[in-house]
């Protein structure tokens, strides 16, 4: 089927999830529920890799900017830079996207081929924002609190390997992430996060919600929607630079 | 009642249902048979407004479903009742949580109350004691029985079932035919059931619709079923009835 086909059902869902909720007490515990499954749930994935990711961009902005022309200390500035602009938003975002993604597109799409979306809809349920909005409110209240976390813990890492190595001295790494902070950089970080966190709801939400067909059929939905939604997140990651950067 | 009238439905390029009327009385069972894949339960799905029909109507007491506005749609499925062949109960809620959902959803009243009237439909159904199990602990037929205590509690005026007997042995299959007839007449509910058991048909059935090849072939009572010399329809009672015949002989489900 064409893409604008899919577009349009995309925006069509989104209609009817951002619709009039039926009882709005019933959504608010589904999004706290959500918020436990999607963000907190995912908070020892996201300290593990941002340790490492720290740790490798400490090292090997050193190894590339091996120079007696540059300062010691701009190695804990590329690497608070690097981290604050993007690695924490986007690769943080795409690994959610591949771990919070899939399980929304598996657990919808399992509901649709076990009739029970059908089910809500017979009751007279709107079962597109029954389902939907409290993942993607929950996303996107707590995606930005995991890129916080990530962020902090990513330039911790880099202090870790700088000073472990012995490649920066811990004095020099700390003069370097202090130095020429800009806070709008974090108030960009945060505004890809939130966009990121809706892409991810939304487009795995959309992948498993059209789910056709058995449990094959659900494995091939929670595919689609990482690919998809890492393809999306890559597009609005480079649109939001280019608005909010330049 | 529900009336059907020149309904017709296709996906793409198969057309799965041509000009089918038929009507459904109140306080009958309906049942919808034919062999699989003859459009029985894409006819159901079309009634309850889950496909929606490229011609034809549905009459809800007089008025057409598919030209309601959207409010009013809602609130004739809220006296819907559906007991899906897989049950369709949610995996995530314990049994009480699953017959509460349609209560807390739109009824007005305070939880002790939802909760009687929980316990009274879980009675009704004999499923005593399991309230805080999830239905992946239950067998196949206390899910059926369980999704009939979920679909009677707003108190329906129509109640539906697709295929209530697939998966069930003869002695539990009787049970849950039993129960939606009992049901039917405490409620008074416009009931439609769709099947391919024979032995349901003759058991509980009252006002009977064969559908074959997306077309209505035949409509009637139990007595008439019995009498009828269209041929397709006896194909249909007599290839079922042999096949219970053969599998009761090899020792398997009737």
């Amino acid at each position: 089927m064409s893409l604008f086909y899919h577009i349009g059902r995309y925006f069509l869902l989104l209609k009817e999830t951002f619709s009039r909720p039926e009882r709005l007490a019933l959504y608010w515990k589904r999004t706290i529920e959500e918020m436990d499954l999607l963000g907190v749930k995912s908070l020892g994935i996201v300290a593990l890799l941002s340790v490492f990711m720290g740790a490798v961009v400490t090292i090997q902005t050193k190894t590339n900017m091996d120079s007696p022309l540059l300062q010691a200390w701009i190695v804990g500035f590329a690497a608070r830079q690097s981290t604050i602009l993007e690695f924490s938003p986007t690769i943080i975002s795409l690994i959610l996207a591949g771990k919070v993604g899939s399980n929304i597109a598996a657990e919808i799409g399992s509901m649709r081929v076990k009739e029970q979306i059908d089910a809500l809809d017979i009751m007279g349920v709107n079962s597109a924002g029954y389902l939907i909005l409290p993942k993607i409110v929950a996303s996107m209240l707590m995606n930005p609190f995991l890129v916080m976390i990530s962020m902090f813990l990513s330039i911790f890492g880099g202090y870790l390997a700088g000073i472990g190595t012995g490649i920066v001295s811990g004095e020099d790494y700390l003069q370097g992430i202090q130095s020429n902070f800009i806070p709008y950089h974090v108030t960009y970080a945060l505004i890809k996060t939130v966009v990121f966190a809706f892409i991810i709801a939304t487009v795995s939400a959309y992948q498993g919600y059209y789910t056709v067909g058995g449990t094959r059929e659900v494995g091939v939905s929670s595919t689609k929607a990482v690919v998809y939604s890492n393809v999306v997140i890559l597009i609005a990651n480079y649109i939001l630079t280019q608005t909010l950067l330049i | 009642m529900i009336e059907v009238k020149g309904l017709s439905k296709r996906f793409g390029e198969v057309q799965v249902l041509t000009d089918i009327s038929a009507t459904f009385r109140k306080g009958l069972v309906n049942q919808i048979i034919g062999k699989s894949g003859s459009g029985k339960s894409v006819l159901a799905k079309c009634i309850v407004g889950l496909h929606r029909p490229e011609e034809g109507k549905v009459l809800y007491e007089g008025h057409s479903f598919h030209e309601m506005e959207p409010d009013e749609k809602r609130e004739i499925r809220q006296r819907i009742g559906m007991l899906f062949q897989g049950s369709a109960l949610f995996d995530s809620l314990t049994v009480i949580e699953n017959v509460m959902f349609p209560l807390r959803m739109f009824a007005t009243m305070a939880k002790s109350e939802m909760e009687d009237r929980a316990q009274t439909c879980l009675k009704r159904v004999n499923i005593l004691e399991k309230d805080d199990l999830f239905p992946a602990e239950l067998s196949g037929g206390m899910q059926k029985r369980v999704g009939i205590a979920r679909a009677i509690a707003m108190n329906p005026q129509y109640l539906f079932c697709d295929e209530p007997n697939s998966g069930l042995d003869p002695q539990t299959s009787i049970v849950i035919d039993e129960l939606i007839k009992e049901i039917t007449d405490e409620f008074n509910t416009t009931t439609i059931v769709i099947t391919h058991d024979m032995n349901s048909v003759m058991e509980t059935g009252e006002h009977i619709i064969f559908i074959h090849d997306g077309r209505k072939w035949w409509e009637g009572s139990r007595e008439e079923l019995l009498n009828s010399d269209n041929e397709e329809l006896n194909a249909f009672i007599f290839a079922s009835a042999l096949m219970r015949q053969v599998k009761a002989a090899m020792g398997g489900k009737s």
